[in-house]
């Protein structure tokens, strides 16, 4: 991205963040975001996402999009993991452990289902 | 499409509602389907006479047309808590929600569009004016009018000035900071190079913790991604407004977090605070106007600038405007931060919000403030959070630290807690806090174990009202509270701890003992290969019993018991 | 002539390259103390004799700064360093058997290093993680929702 001289760069920079993130949403792509703020981190947040990416290496699986995320606020659910499936709502799970994060790649990223016994109601 | 298209023409609105066609949405079974951005309306099933009402009802009064609406998904239920209802996440608003290592991320969320609109349409006393007609005040604890600091810094004589951010977050229990910093840290930038413009400094310093190393790289990485973009540096916006932003560590020391020790420590000194006047806005850093506010304060900002003076003072108490973030910890089920309008009750925040006392158990008292707050018991439960009523109470706002402390809790214990706390984090430069600090923890630790003498309360009365008085700075000044407040609710506790050499909660080791209950044990000897110390003897499947000279009152045997069979009796 | 052994000489150029790295500059004396302390694991007496010559500050100021700050040591460590939040919303989520427990599996008491040059147990007050607590940081790696029985398990990660 070039250096914003004026309004219109700032505007530009945004819609195009903006439709990029359209494209994701309507392209089905799902996406799998990991809480790694320093409260997560303690929790065990860095092995649930070696859980993830390693399944995902593992199964070889297309089309998904991994990124992080700070502190959501709700600490005693960490290590917390959100799905985005396409432009259906954000499903936030909590207490994901390495295990629970590879049972909700087989279930909920790959058949679509949600696995109820994780997930908690989140904020905002 | 064409009769949306034609519709939205005729009511004039083609040219602030983009139609996109886009592959199916959903169930396409129902029929054509639409899906409103941002605010993410999905309607289905839809047919040509029904798009006249949805036009004018959707796009021209922005309401949605309910009865063509997609019904809510199974998650969607689930999220519709009602607690979450009481809160309103201004500051918080993008934790948890961006990438916070993308600052696409953040511009997608109109950020760095309030800097866009200062910058190019407001000068130094439109965005003073600004924030003076929000109401902001100080996030870090003071609660010191914002508008009024920069106006100090900006009119105080000199061509050099500095903005500090005070991202040294020490208080037990707060961590609010370090969520906004970690999950939003362009929040704080952008706000900072707001004050900038209208203070008319050139540099600035986030001087932030080691204890949070990631929100220090995090910062670090956002720091770079807005130099590169133009954001920080020469000409910004291409106007003669130039800034630059550097992190600062701190090197773990509580009493930094105070603005004088805190520049002390930017300057390579020790962190030992100073007497003012004069004030930093004055005379700070290197010796130059400096304006340090804390980090939430900073994250206020842009959305004050972009959403208006008045929206921010819509919200909370007469005196206390806009929302506070909260960091609950200690004896409650739902432990972590929320961000809430003044105003509301302590008993919405740790019943509602918080979902009530761990295990059920009874409350016993709330610390509001860090170390240097009070504790406050049920009678206070029905307090609206506000800065003043929070001080008549006994207690401070401070940055927002609050620990819930049920039955279990000795409110002696507590005081000799956040005691040693202070002391240990006491500079050391001024006799009060020093020495009276020290002899007040003498004689809190002597209570605790059972040495308590007739007279101690008084003296721990006398010593407060003098430290108080007397020490340099905010730490000092604040030292004596946890003890005043524990000593002006729960008297009676520390009379029993004196008198009777007896602790009613069953905490403090000297006055406790653990006993085996003979009609519950069953002798599995689980506590008995559990005592660090062997103090506990019996056979497999017959009574234990504990040598109380042994033993050292360390609770594990109560632990670890599956029978009930251990008891702590005072 | 006074003889450097291989140590002092690894210190004064550990020394010589942070001070540069910062370009000697005395407000940075906080950042350098904290790298050095980071690459030596502690300032030891040459190293404050060796910042003290390159960045023109009194010997006894350069400690000065150095010993005030809990996270600068000024003593030797073990090879890793487990800092325990002693701070009160930890302590009132069980914190304290997770400590008594801690001195118990390593055998050292605060502010002590185990005799096999191992571990050094310190306190640190609160590290901002409340809502995980107990918490500490062993080295770099911090852990939280501490119980006595995961210890014997993390510690046994560290050589």
């Amino acid at each position: 991205m070039n250096a914003i001289k004026n309004l219109d760069d700032l505007k530009k920079i945004r819609e195009e963040a903006l439709a990029k993130r359209k494209v994701t949403e309507t392209s089905g792509a799902t996406q799998v975001i990991v809480a790694m703020g320093t409260c997560g981190i303690a929790a065990g947040a860095r092995e649930t996402m070696k859980a993830v990416l390693e399944y995902i290496e593992a199964k070889n699986l297309p089309n998904i999009v991994v990124s992080q995320t700070g502190c959501i606020g709700l600490c005693e659910q960490e290590p917390i993991l959100q799905v985005v499936s396409g432009q259906q709502e954000k499903v936030t799970y909590g207490k994901v452990s390495p295990d629970a994060a590879r049972k909700i790649m087989q279930e909920h990223v790959e058949k679509g289902e949600v696995v109820g016994d994780f997930v908690i109601p989140s904020v905002g | 499409m064409t009769a949306l298209q034609a519709e939205l023409a005729a009511k004039g609105l083609a040219d602030e509602v983009k139609v996109l066609e886009t592959p199916r949405i959903g169930d396409c079974e129902k029929g054509p389907e639409i899906l409103v951005y941002p605010e993410n309306y999905h309607y289905i099933g839809l047919s040509v006479k029904d798009i006249p009402f949805l036009v004018e009802e959707q796009f021209l009064k922005g309401r949605p047309v309910t009865n063509l609406l997609a019904p809510p998904k199974k998650e969607e239920a689930q999220e519709l808590r009602e607690p979450t209802a009481k809160e309103v996440r201004v500051v918080l608003r993008n934790c948890g929600k961006i990438n916070p290592e993308n600052i696409e991320d953040y511009i997608a969320e109109d950020g760095y569009s309030a800097l866009a609109k200062v910058i190019t349409s407001m000068d130094s006393d439109q965005v003073i004016d600004t924030v003076k007609n929000s109401g902001l005040r100080g996030r870090g604890g003071a609660g010191f009018l914002t508008a009024l600091k920069w106006g100090f810094t900006r009119d105080a004589v000199g061509d050099i000035r500095y903005i500090v951010c005070n991202a040294d977050e020490g208080d037990p229990g707060a961590f609010m900071n370090r969520a906004v910093l970690e999950g939003d840290p362009h929040s704080v930038i952008e706000g900072m190079i707001i004050a900038a413009y209208a203070i008319g400094a050139q540099q600035g310093y986030i001087y932030c913790r080691a204890e949070y190393p990631i929100a220090v790289r995090t910062l670090e990485i956002a720091i770079e991604q807005a130099r590169d973009l133009g954001l920080l540096g020469e000409h910004i916006f291409g106007t003669d407004f130039s800034f630059d932003l550097e992190v600062r560590q701190g090197a773990g020391a509580f009493v930094c977090g105070e603005e004088t020790a805190l520049i002390a420590s930017i300057e390579g000194r020790r962190g030992e605070p100073r007497p003012r006047p004069p004030f930093p806005a004055v005379k700070g850093l290197f010796g130059k106007p400096t304006n340090i506010n804390n980090v939430e304060t900073y994250a206020n900002i842009p959305q004050i600038i972009l959403n208006g003076a008045e929206w921010f003072a819509s919200m909370g108490t007469e005196k206390s405007k806009g929302t506070k973030t909260f960091a609950l910890a200690g004896d409650v089920k739902k432990t972590g931060l929320i961000e809430v309008p003044f105003g509301i009750t302590l008993r919405d925040i740790i019943f509602d919000v918080g979902g009530g006392i761990k295990d059920d158990l009874q409350f016993k008292a709330v610390q509001t403030g860090g170390p240097m707050g009070g504790c406050l018991p049920a009678e206070y439960l029905d307090l609206p959070m506000d800065y003043e009523k929070l001080t008549q109470a006994g207690s401070i706002m401070g940055s927002g630290g609050m620990v819930v402390m049920d039955e279990g809790t000795c409110m002696v214990d507590i005081a000799r807690f956040f005691l040693e706390f202070i002391q240990d984090e006491s500079c050391g430069k001024c006799v009060p806090c020093r020495v009276g600090t020290r002899r007040m923890l003498e004689i809190l630790t002597r209570i605790c174990e059972g040495n308590g003498r007739e007279g101690d309360i008084e003296l721990l009365e006398e010593l407060s009202v003098e430290i108080r008085q007397d020490s340099l700075c905010g730490l000092g000044q604040g030292a004596p509270n946890p003890v005043v407040s524990t000593l002006q609710h729960f008297r009676d506790e520390y009379e029993i701890h004196i008198r009777d050499k007896k602790c009613p909660a069953k905490v403090c080791r000297a006055l406790i003992s653990y006993e085996i209950d003979p009609e519950n044990c069953v002798g599995c000897t689980l506590c008995a290969r559990n005592c660090p110390v062997d103090a506990i003897s019996g056979e497999a499947k017959k009574t234990h019993v504990i040598d109380l000279d042994l033993c050292i009152r360390c609770g594990i045997c109560n632990q670890v018991c599956n029978y009930n069979a251990v008891n702590v009796t005072t | 002539m006074t003889v450097t052994t291989k140590e002092s000489r690894d210190v004064i150029k550990t020394v010589d390259e942070v001070v540069d790295e910062f370009h000697a500059r005395s407000e940075e004396l906080i950042p350098i103390l904290m790298k050095l302390n980071q690459e030596l694991g502690f300032i030891s007496s040459e190293a404050l004799e060796r910042i003290s010559t390159r960045m023109h500050i009194p010997q006894s100021q350069v400690y000065s700064v150095a010993s005030f700050y809990h996270m600068i040591n000024t003593k030797p460590t073990g090879r890793h360093v487990i800092k325990f939040c002693e701070s009160a919303p930890c302590h009132v989520a069980g914190g304290r058997e997770v400590w008594e427990a801690v001195q118990k599996e390593l055998e050292i008491k605060p502010e002590e290093t185990s005799k096999d040059g191992k571990w050094t147990l310190k306190t640190t007050s609160c590290l901002g993680v409340c809502a995980v607590g107990p918490v500490m940081m062993v080295d770099d790696d911090i852990y939280g929702n501490l119980t006595p029985d995961q210890l014997p398990d993390i510690f046994a990660k560290y050589q």
